[in-house]
């Protein structure tokens, strides 16, 4: 089969982009997405051109690298489904395909489809994780959790990081992936101690990285390679309601405005 | 060169204990003034710097993804070990280290393995703590399952996404590090040049990867972490972006290599289904478990595998190794494969597949337990072939998968080169000549949070360090080596892409130093791939310039390390004249087609000296002796 | 051209945790802002509804209504509910507008082609919505409350202004438009409501949207019916 590819290129961060148009000639259903832009490459890179610059690195749906929005989707448009793991058979012969970076403030562009991420990075460094220093834990049977406990917050930790959601999002809002982190470790006793503290500090700290607000729209979940669920961001502004009314009980007065 | 593996004196239960004991401390208000640099940021990279920053050291950590999260170490599906006999079968620190000293077909070192299975142990504790949200049973208390021809229930797992969660927890770890100012994260930096003054590992020099800029950065000591080589067959398990470079350049700076040839072909893999294939996605291990494997009896049989009675199926595990049937380790199960294939009795559009079956398992155990268990490599599979493994059986082959070879390292995992230390897949590991499923995150953890902390104190309180001034001529070489090979091949401007040689690579390996080999095969191959090297080297296009953002240099980069390995794992696997594990010699076989090792020749580690380009590297021994575990024909019948 | 990074660390600026800001800055704050202020709107707009009811029990009814609100607390009910329903729509809209503001910003360059899944058109047009039914609100005080814009207003004749007022078409129109978009922006919103104060369930999703859509309904067909029913002369 053949396809036409209508590229966003952009050499860095400040250059000016524009879309370019290539043709996919013997395109085989069995490549995945990926696979095609290999073949359009390696031809582009012979003909002297520069290839388009595109993340990946497992290929199988787990790392969270690649990610492009094809034809108005995000990782294309098959459900749950990475863009390395997309098939060249959910096209049909002489499609058109628009393939486009995510596109968000946050996620400035650093090449072609490839864009900087690392604001995710920054939200986990706020709090997304558990102080559990290493050499000081207890036996690892010693706290039971029920099972439907930990098979909730599995479905949370399932997220890969691949911003997706910020991608469909009409708003750019990172609200499902720092909601399936906060739910994942809110849901554990483990991540207990600190669960007031981790929201107000990981909420503040994605406002700060310039995301969008959430309206609930729901494109975030339809968008998810792994199908996290926007409950969860409900479980995260009541969370953090009730975390941001019962914050400083020690500093008389001042419970509001201080993380 | 010599190899001294300074493994404590005195009973192998009490080794770490007591070395730990002896080992020198760094002050507590001192240890903010070493500064330690890790390359890698995966399970052993990524723990082990956080652990490391935990302790108050002054971390710096590169990875070449955009994030520490994304280390290859996230793919990982199956489980992970660890001796905690939660199900009361018989399990213990010793059957864990006597399972993986057999299972590595006495080829490992006993003292590291014994040390592995022991903190085995607190890995599970330590995550569990972290949020890990392994799975659990309806009381409430952590699962098991059997996996990878393990007798015991030992293994933990969290769906199939085991990896994942594992990293999280350490790049969670990691991450609070890099909030307190304690870790220096640079992701999107590829490690070009190790830098070594006066014969101890001081510094690296990197490559940004946005800018293309080179940067150097020095410290009191270098942490390799780079996870292991197996792309060098072009098409393996691994993630793309894998390669061999940070663990080459220390090779030629003076590292000894280990066993380059004990490279495993994992057993359950989606087969090959055209030139343009890029990467070969694993199918857990654990599948093993409920599937059954088959092809038919006769010949060329192309019916669909719904319509072949079974009469007429050979489950042929199942009949070569009653007790251990489909859970036969991945060396044993991967060769099996390969001989039914050969005989002609494959299947799958290219006749190179076996079937992994589901009928009897969906039977016995019902759908919903199937997909309970196995629900998203179902999916995974689905997505990829277009066919639905509850309805039709999974075709699968084997593929490259892990490397047990590495850089050598002593007990304290320190390379032959002072103050280079080498954690997880990227060190010749404790998995002697093939690694027991579930055992490589364990051996991950275990460096990088519970033995790295220590050992780096022992190294860094026993030397003295003054600062290493910037225009150093090792610093300024380091510098120049690396601009001088990127401008050359920027300059070539040939006429081949890098993949066509990296896949021509791929070929000959796979071919002659995969899951067979034999002299003939390998003198062919190692008469082959010099000239392969000269062609890439004078014909190769690498399009675009230094200064950017360039991913074809990045890949022309690895694959021309993978150009030399390549040459290294064959002459090992040459030198290396019996079979053991992984490295069967056609030569070397039992009456049964089994391994036949040669204790009395090889039960050694093969350590290789670099001694210049295009001159035969030295071949240093460090011999092994078995005082817990007696040297026994590894039969899984 | 080699550059050399500097061998001591500083915490990197950007990771260090931040002090969050107060609850009213954060974006979830303002949302909850917009959800209570919304509540209060949508209880008002029910209410209002019931008493308009009235209107079909004839003038003496409609009017003893309209002294009633006014008399109510001698008088002072009527000023807190007005109090209340001002800050409400104050409130309520200047968090619209700042998350507006916040979710502009955050995507500076859009996609060229972009498909909807899982939002509707209600869901993308609170904005609009919200500002028509706003608009519509300001005419309707100057129609029915102050009458400025009314043909023949009477004070203190609920019954007559209203019947009066809907017999001319285009108001009645503008009405039954406003209506329609007062609707959608709570069929939306209402759903909203629950996600945003954290109360949905996965349980009872389906629940909550169903019954955003039933109470949007019952509040557009309900309002509608009152210039219908004056046009066809049902109401005299
Ligand atoms: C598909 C798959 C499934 C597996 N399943 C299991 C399993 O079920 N159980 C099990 O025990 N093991 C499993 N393994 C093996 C196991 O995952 C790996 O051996 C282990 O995770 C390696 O961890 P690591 O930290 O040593 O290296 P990695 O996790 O590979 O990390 C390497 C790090 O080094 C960085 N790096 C590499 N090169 C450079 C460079 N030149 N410059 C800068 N940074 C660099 C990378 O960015 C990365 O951060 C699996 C492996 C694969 C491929
Ligand atoms: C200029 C006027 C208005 C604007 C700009 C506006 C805008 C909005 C917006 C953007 C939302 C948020 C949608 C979401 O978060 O999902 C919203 C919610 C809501 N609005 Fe309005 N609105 C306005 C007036 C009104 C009026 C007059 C009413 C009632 C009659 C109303 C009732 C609601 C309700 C009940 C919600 C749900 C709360 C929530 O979504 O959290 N709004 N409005
Ligand atoms: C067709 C539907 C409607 C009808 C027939 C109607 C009718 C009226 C009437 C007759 C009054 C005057 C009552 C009095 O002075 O005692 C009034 C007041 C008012 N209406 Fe409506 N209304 C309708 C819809 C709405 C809607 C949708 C809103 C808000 C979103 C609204 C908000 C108000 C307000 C704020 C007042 C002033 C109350 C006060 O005196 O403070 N109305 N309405
Ligand atoms: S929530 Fe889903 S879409 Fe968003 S980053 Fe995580 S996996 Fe990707
Ligand atoms: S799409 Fe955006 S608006 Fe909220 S529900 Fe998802 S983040
Ligand atoms: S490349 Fe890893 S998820 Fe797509």
């Amino acid at each position: 089969m053949r396809v036409t590819l209508k590229v966003w290129r952009q050499k860095d961060a400040k250059a000016e982009g524009r879309f370019v148009t290539y043709e996919a000639s013997e395109v085989n259903p069995e490549m995945s997405f990926l696979e095609m832009l290999d073949v359009v490459n390696e031809s582009l890179a012979l003909e002297g051109e520069d290839p388009i610059a595109f993340d990946h690195d497992c290929r199988e749906g787990i790392c969270g690298t690649c990610g492009v929005v094809i034809n108005g989707r995000p990782h294309g448009p098959r459900e749950r489904t990475t863009a390395c793991q997309l098939h060249m058979r959910s096209f049909s012969d002489g499609d058109v395909l628009t393939i486009e970076p995510w596109r968000a403030d946050a996620f400035p562009v650093v090449r072609d489809l490839v864009v900087d991420r690392t604001a995710f990075d920054r939200i986990m460094a706020a709090g997304g994780f558990v102080s559990a220093t290493i050499g000081g834990a207890q036996d690892g049977n010693t706290i039971p959790i029920p099972k439907e406990d930990s098979d909730l917050a599995m479905d949370a930790a399932a997220c890969i990081g691949c911003g997706a959601c910020v991608a469909a999002c009409p708003n750019a809002s990172a609200m499902l992936f720092t909601a399936a982190k906060i739910s994942h470790l809110g849901l554990l006793p483990q991540g207990q101690p600190e669960r007031s503290e981790r929201v107000r500090s990981m909420v503040a700290r994605m406002d700060a990285e310039g995301f969008g607000t959430c309206t609930n729209h729901g494109e975030c979940e339809a968008a998810c390679p792994k199908a996290i669920r926007v409950e969860f961001i409900a479980r995260m502004n009541a969370d953090f309601v009730r975390a941001k009314f019962t914050a400083g009980r020690r500093e008389s007065g001042l419970a509001e405005g201080n993380g | 060169m010599k190899l001294d593996a300074r493994v404590p004196s005195g009973p192998i239960e009490k080794k770490w204990e007591k070395h730990r004991f002896e080992m020198k401390l760094v002050n507590p208000s001192n240890k903010r003034r070493y500064s330690i640099i890790v390359v890698g940021s995966g399970l052993a990279g990524g723990g082990g710097a956080a652990a490391m920053a935990e302790l108050g050291y002054n971390v710096r950590c590169f990875c070449y993804q955009d994030s520490p999260r994304r280390a290859h170490s996230i793919a990982a599906q199956g489980g992970i070990n660890a001796a905690k006999n939660y199900r009361n079968d018989g399990d213990s620190v010793r059957r864990l280290f006597y399972d993986t000293v057999k299972g590595g077909d006495f080829r490992a070192r006993e003292a590291n393995v014994y040390r592995l299975a022991e903190v085995s142990v607190n890995i599970i504790d330590q995550c569990v703590a972290q949020g890990v949200p392994f799975a659990r049973e309806y009381g409430g208390l952590l699962d098991n399952r059997s996996f990878g021809g393990a007798q015991v229930s030992r293994t933990f797992y969290a769906r199939g996404q085991t990896g994942q969660q594992l990293l999280l927890g350490a790049y969670q770890a990691l991450e609070r590090q890099i909030g307190l100012g304690q870790v220096a994260m640079y992701s999107r930096h590829e490690m070009q040049e190790l830098i070594v003054v006066d014969g101890r590992a001081r510094g690296v020099v990197v490559r940004d990867m946005v800018t293309g800029e080179l940067e150097t950065h020095l410290a009191d000591a270098v942490c390799l972490a780079t996870g292991g080589y197996g792309n060098v067959f072009y098409l393996a398990t691994n993630a793309k972006g894998c390669n061999t470079t940070a663990i080459w350049r220390a090779y030629k700076k003076g590292a000894a290599f280990a066993n380059p040839c004990f490279t495993q072909i994992h057993p359950t893999c989606i087969p090959v289904t055209g030139e343009y294939q890029s990467k070969l996605t694993l199918m857990s291990e654990s599948l093993r478990n409920d599937g059954r494997i088959w092809v038919p009896k006769a010949k060329g049989d192309k019916r669909p595998p719904i319509e072949i009675p079974e009469d007429e199926r050979d489950y042929y595990l199942e009949r070569m190794y009653p007790t251990y049937g489909n859970l036969a380790p991945r060396d044993i199960a991967s060769r099996a494969a390969k001989r039914v294939c050969d005989e002609g009795r494959g299947v799958g559009p290219t006749g190179r597949g076996v079937y992994l079956d589901f009928k009897d398992a969906i039977a016995r155990l019902g759908k919903r337990k199937i997909e309970e268990n196995y629900g998203n490599l179902f999916e995974m599979y689905q997505r990829i072939t277009d066919e639905n493994p509850y309805e039709v059986p999974m075709c699968i082959y084997p593929a490259s998968h892990y490397t047990m070879g590495g850089l050598w390292v002593d007990y304290d995992l320190m390379s032959t080169i002072p103050g280079l230390f080498v954690l997880g897949e990227a060190n010749f590991s404790d998995h002697g000549a093939n690694r027991l499923g579930a055992s490589a995150l364990m051996q991950g953890l275990g460096d990088g949070y519970f033995v790295i902390p220590h050992t780096i104190g022992n190294y860094l309180a026993r030397e003295k360090f003054s600062p290493v001034p910037d225009d150093h001529p090792e610093v300024v070489a380091a510098q120049e080596a690396v601009a001088a090979r990127t401008k050359r091949l920027l300059a070539i401007r040939g006429r081949r892409s890098v993949t066509s040689f990296h896949r021509e690579l791929g070929k000959i390996l796979w071919e002659h130093c995969g899951m067979e080999r034999n002299r003939k095969g390998l003198e062919h191959a190692l008469g082959q791939l010099p000239g392969l090297r000269e062609e890439f080297w004078k014909n190769v296009n690498v399009p675009g310039s230094g200064q950017e953002l360039n991913q074809s240099l990045e890949v022309a980069g690895r694959v021309a390390d993978f150009l030399e390995l390549g040459e290294l794992m064959c002459l090992d696997a040459l030198e290396r004249d019996e079979s053991c594990g992984c490295h069967f010699r056609t030569e070397h076989q039992m009456a049964d087609g089994e391994a036949k090792r040669d204790d009395q020749k090889f039960c050694h580690v093969a350590a290789w000296e670099h001694t210049g380009d295009g001159r035969k590297p030295n071949r240093h021994v460090e011999p092994l002796t078995y005082e817990n575990v007696d040297l026994a024909v590894r039969s899984y019948k | 051209h080699i550059i050399l990074a500097v061998a001591a660390i500083a915490p990197r600026e950007e990771a260090r945790m931040l002090p969050a800001p107060g609850f009213v800055r954060s974006s979830i704050g303002r949302k909850v802002i917009m959800a209570v202020t919304g509540a209060i709107l949508f209880g008002f707009v029910i209410g209002h509804l019931i008493g308009n009811l009235q209107v079909y029990l004839g003038p003496e009814a409609m009017n003893g209504y309209g002294a009633f609100l006014r008399e109510v607390f001698h008088g002072a009910g009527l000023w807190i509910v007005r109090a209340v329903l001002l800050a409400a729509v104050i409130l309520h809209i200047w968090a619209a507008t700042s998350l507006t503001l916040q979710s502009r910003a955050a995507r500076p360059v859009g996609y060229r082609q972009q498909k909807w899944k899982e939002s509707t058109y209600a869901s993308r047009t609170m904005r609009w919505s919200g500002v028509i039914v706003f608009a519509f609100v300001v005419y309707h005080l100057m129609h029915f409350t102050f009458g400025n814009v009314h043909p023949s207003f009477i004070e203190g004749d609920v019954y007559h202004n209203f019947v009066a007022g809907f017999r001319s078409v285009p108001v009645s129109l503008f009405y039954i438009f406003s209506m329609i978009l007062l609707g959608l922006h709570l069929r939306h919103g209402v759903w909203s409501m629950f996600q945003t104060l954290g109360v949905s369930h996965p349980r009872y999703l389906r629940i909550a949207h169903i019954g955003a859509w039933i109470f949007a309904a019952l509040i557009v067909i309900g309002n509608i019916f009152f210039p219908l029913a004056v046009l066809a002369g049902f109401v005299k």
